[in-house]
């Protein structure tokens, strides 16, 4: 189980803006250990899916290059403040995480 | 006759492109453009068709990064029909870093971090109404982020 992503999202006039903090290694499977030179295997994040009151607002594909603890920003139009916004991802070792955050 | 048929023909190119392009994105993650090494190879894998420059597309990430574990970027557009916002590091060993599917709700602008292992130019890619625009920046890197 993946932890908890940090959501903050703001609605203001029509435009909800969301950003989102994820602990996650994001390992691009390049790099050594430094005690054993063996390399570490990839673990990173591959699909985030951003829902407003459960209709999908944005899709991310990712590769490893996005940087360890993703952050992510965005926006959409159509939220008001009380709406839910739900976050998900998935990494390439099949681990997820969703959280769930109230837009204010 | 022949020009009849070379009218069909095209009809069914043209149809069969407006179809095969947005569900070959929302299908599923575009996995042979991740693991792509080559920047042209990965946009034309995830694409099929080459870019065009364009004012339209912004991108805004340091010249310098003094990190290059941790350099972020925001790409934006005043461009209509927005599908899809992509980054790419040339010079990465798999250059795609990100592909962000968009609908007719998003405002089209996204941030993220990236990681660049060396210095680079960094591609910004809207896909709007079927094109392909994009800018480039060259971006200096001082400490490199991919590690090896």
């Amino acid at each position: 189980m993946g932890k908890p992503i940090k959501i903050r999202a703001k609605v203001k006039g029509d435009i909800s803006e969301v950003k989102a903090l994820m602990p996650h290694d994001m390992e691009s499977g390049l790099r050594r250990d430094a005690e054993t030179n063996e390399l570490i295997p990839a673990h990173y994040i591959t699909e985030l899916v951003a829902e407003h009151n459960g209709e999908i607002v944005m899709t991310a594909y990712w590769g490893p290059a996005v940087s360890r603890n993703p952050y992510v920003s965005f926006s959409f139009t159509g939220g008001v403040a009380g709406d839910t916004i739900k976050i998900h991802w998935e990494d390439n070792q099949g681990d997820s995480s969703t959280t769930e955050a109230v837009l204010k | 006759m022949k020009v009849h048929r070379r009218l069909v023909l095209k009809g069914m190119l043209a149809l069969s492109a407006i179809a095969a392009w947005p569900r070959l994105l929302l299908a599923a993650r575009p996995d042979s453009a991740f693991s792509a090494s080559d920047a042209d190879k990965a946009i034309a894998d995830l694409f099929g068709q080459t870019p065009l420059d364009s004012e339209q597309v912004k991108m805004k990430i340091p010249d310098i990064a003094e990190n290059g574990a941790v350099v972020p970027v925001t790409v934006s557009t005043d461009l209509e029909n927005v599908e899809s916002i992509s980054i790419v590091v040339v010079n990465n060993p798999t250059p795609l870093a990100a592909v962000f599917l968009l609908t007719p709700r998003s405002i089209p602008s996204v941030s993220v971090r990236i990681k660049m292992g060396q210095t680079s130019q960094v591609r910004a890619l809207v896909n709007a109404g079927g094109n392909l625009y994009s800018t480039s920046k060259d971006v200096k890197v001082t400490i490199g982020g991919c590690g090896g």
